[in-house]
């Protein structure tokens, strides 16, 4: 069923401390769960609810994200009407790459307004959760809020960087604040936020008018008194991944089968884009344990607690243990790996040892030699 | 390859009894194989690869599943604003129409379709074989010969040569004789079902051999002893790669079991010449802790909690606590319980092997065979259903 809302991943300074693996690439295109990216929850999600259109504004380093997205058609969004819309950083000089999303909404403001869709959900691209948003809109009206913002309760603390919330009895959010701040609740904003279509538009044009352009500080923390935001309560899996340890600590979740038939499975499938890479051979000798493994792989050492992207190669005495090895990754004959995360096409040399902590994990950049 | 130059028909409406509960409700070319294709994905590969990108792909016994897998040729790149992939079935004409009767027959048919595109060439090609192989090449040497017809030919051992249609040919390539399945084979240079023709050549054998009523409309049987009877200029093309007919049980079995050596010989994770298929859109493998796996290629998807031995493993299959799979396939979404044991087995799409049972075994002569959807139940569940 199509859902009267249209979806807006955003892309405009997403907060990143992923280090070497955004050297390259936007955080919306990091590699995740050895097949994905951290865009293709979102974008799942929203597909899978029904949200027949999604822009998604890129800003820095959108090279491999237009490489993954192409026409949309791996999420089925190559649609003659409506369907994907990849929107470049609108710019008239170099400085206007500093401004605030609420800017480049504004420039883009015909997606909107082309659209006989009355929400939209604005969201960022690194919350790894499967979400449906027929829920959470169908509570937007219910209560009748003006913003309806989706969040997790997560009373043992998660990693990575997200803005807290304070929730009344009514499920009206009184207070929110960055990652930084000192509130004290449990409520962990997943920066989706449902609300109508015209509502936007006017705190788009006010903001920008009040000489302010971030949606989330400008728009919504400063009017929590004047809007009704209200949170919705994600019950899934969520991973927020922004930073190198939250990285890490959601990856080797994956491990857990409970955590991933839920992740990929409920309450929609998670797509990607295809790549024709065949099943992964073991060959004689090969020891893989609590593993998560993509196809293409040719495996004939020890793989232990670890996730294979597509296509890694792990030769005859090679253990790697606790790591991740992104696409075309080489473990040489002997090499071994505990606690790393390679980029894609790391190749590690013959005997070759690399061991980093589980706090702090060693890194490897892309196309690397070790 | 110009385009257009060369299209390519495939024959794609086997039957496939041999093949028994495997496809009793699909056509042969849709038989999943390699972990992750149908047996269809190669031929077409192929072709992409080789440069033909107009195909038409002619479908006739329980073509659902095929046509589904097919779609409008996007996994192969085929869907084309001008040529790609077309499926081509058996329909009624003002004049009544008829099944596709022999493989002859059924290019004929489709005259109209290729003289659409009015190619220079026409191949022709049968969508059950497993092979890799570059038609352009194929077709160079069709050129050079100037031959009205090349035939791609594979040396089989002399024991195997009358299953297959037999050709000796002279110093030059060009055929002399040719027998379909012989008693006394006098070569052992098979048919590989590969043909290229001059489109002029095919167009008005098709039609003669429309008109002779005593024929059986079939490549193999009329049009290529005719043409040779003929002496129309026929060549042979050999082929030294892997290629397999794949028609029954064992080739199924054997043929799967051929990817999993140290260096298979048809090698599926070559870069410049991928295999494309429709994707099934799963998660990366689990392997548990439980698990131990060796020899085998297991697919996304694939939950393993065994023992998996010297096996091919489906998208979505999953091996319980306990349970050792060992020279076996498991198609798509079977599912083996705990402590069950399956050895030399085909256990067919969606399958349940429930918990502690047993299929095949070491001693077996054949291979075992669970058909798709079925169910095999311990014996004591099966004691407590028994009305009493």
């Amino acid at each position: 069923m199509k859902l009267p809302m249209m979806g807006v991943i955003n892309l405009i300074h997403e907060a990143d401390e992923m280090e070497a693996l955004t050297a390259n690439r936007c955080l919306a295109t990091v590699p995740f769960g050895g097949r994905y990216r951290l865009i293709d929850f979102t974008l799942s999600s929203m597909v899978n609810s029904g949200i027949p259109k999604v822009a998604v504004f890129a800003h820095r380093k959108f090279r491999s994200l237009m490489d993954h997205l192409g026409s949309g058609s791996n999420w089925d969004l190559h649609r003659k009407q409506s369907g994907l819309f990849v929107l470049p950083p609108s710019m008239e000089d170099q400085t206007d790459f500093g401004k605030g999303d609420l800017y480049h909404f504004y420039r883009n403001r015909d997606y909107f307004y082309r659209s006989p869709l009355d929400y939209v959900v604005i969201s960022r691209s690194h919350m790894v959760c499967n979400v449906d948003f027929v829920k959470v809109l169908d509570q937007h009206r219910e209560t009748g809020a003006d913003i309806t913002v989706v969040c997790k309760n997560a009373p043992e603390g998660m990693p990575g960087l997200a803005r807290k919330a304070k929730v009344n009895g009514a499920g009206r959010i009184v207070e929110m604040q960055d990652h930084f701040g000192r509130l004290d609740s449990n409520i962990v904003s997943m920066e989706m936020y449902v609300l109508s279509k015209d509502l936007l538009l006017d705190l788009v044009e006010t903001s920008l008018a009040q000489g302010r352009d971030h949606f989330v500080r400008h728009s919504i923390l400063s009017r929590l008194n004047q809007l009704q935001v209200n949170a919705y309560l994600h019950e899934g899996v969520l991973g927020v991944v922004n930073n190198i340890a939250a990285y890490y600590q959601h990856s080797m979740e994956l491990l857990r089968p409970e955590v991933w038939k839920e992740l990929f499975f409920q309450p929609g499938s998670i797509y990607t884009k295809v790549k024709d890479e065949p099943p992964t051979h073991y060959r004689n000798g090969a020891d893989v344990t609590n593993s998560l493994v993509a196809n293409g792989c040719d495996i004939e050492g020890e793989v232990h607690n670890s996730i294979l992207f597509r296509g890694v190669k792990v030769a005859r005495g090679a253990v790697v243990r606790n790591s991740i090895v992104m696409q075309n990754g080489v473990i040489s004959e002997n090499g071994s790996l505990e606690n790393c995360i390679l980029d894609k096409e790391v190749e590690i040399r013959a005997s070759q040892q690399l061991k980093g902590s589980i706090e702090m994990p060693f890194i490897a950049l892309k196309r690397k030699v070790i | 390859m110009r385009k257009n130059e060369c299209i390519a028909m495939l024959l794609a409406g086997g039957e496939g009894r041999r093949l028994g509960v495997l496809t009793k409700d699909l056509a042969k070319p849709a038989v999943h194989f390699g972990g992750k294709y149908r047996i269809i994905d190669f031929t077409l590969s192929n072709c992409v690869h080789s440069g033909i990108e107009t195909v038409g792909v002619l479908t006739q016994y329980q073509p659902l599943e095929l046509t589904q897998h097919l779609g409008i040729g996007t996994p192969w790149g085929l869907d084309r604003r001008e040529g790609g992939m077309h499926v081509l079935p058996p329909y009624v004409r003002q004049k009544g129409g008829s099944w596709y009767k022999g493989t002859a027959n059924a290019i004929y048919q489709n005259l109209g379709f290729i003289e659409r595109y009015d190619p220079e060439y026409v191949l022709i090609i049968s969508g059950d074989h497993i092979y890799k192989m570059n038609y352009d090449l194929l077709l160079d040497a069709h050129k050079k010969n100037e031959a009205d017809a090349t035939i791609a030919v594979i040396s089989v051992p002399w024991a195997e040569a009358s299953r297959f249609g037999i050709l000796s040919v002279d110093e030059e390539g060009r055929v002399v004789e040719f027998a379909e399945k012989p008693k006394k084979p006098t070569s052992n240079l098979a048919s590989m079902g590969v043909y290229m023709f001059s489109w002029p050549v095919l167009k008005e054998a098709l039609i003669r051999d429309e008109a002779n009523r005593a024929s059986s409309n079939d490549f193999g049987k009329d049009i290529i002893p005719t043409m040779l009877a003929e002496e129309a200029r026929l060549f042979s093309y050999q082929f030294d790669d892997y290629w397999k007919d794949v028609g029954t049980i064992d080739s199924l079995w054997e043929a799967n079991m051929d990817l999993l050596e140290d260096k298979p010989s048809l090698k599926l994770n070559d870069r410049s010449w991928r295999i494309f298929s429709a994707s099934p859109n799963q998660p990366a493998q689990y392997i548990a802790p439980t698990a131990k796996v060796q020899g085998s290629l297991i697919n996304e998807g694939c939950v393993i909690e065994g023992r998996v031995n010297r096996s091919v493993l489906f998208h979505g299959a999953r091996v319980g606590e306990g349970s050792i799979v060992e020279d076996s396939i498991l198609m798509p979404g079977a599912i083996i319980g705990k402590d069950a044991k399956v050895i030399r087995a085909i256990v067919g799409e969606g399958a349940i092997v429930g918990e502690g049972c047993e299929v095949g075994s070491v001693e077996a002569e054949d291979i075992a065979v669970v058909g798709s959807g079925e169910t095999i139940r311990p014996l004591a569940e099966l004691k407590e259903a028994e009305p009493v």
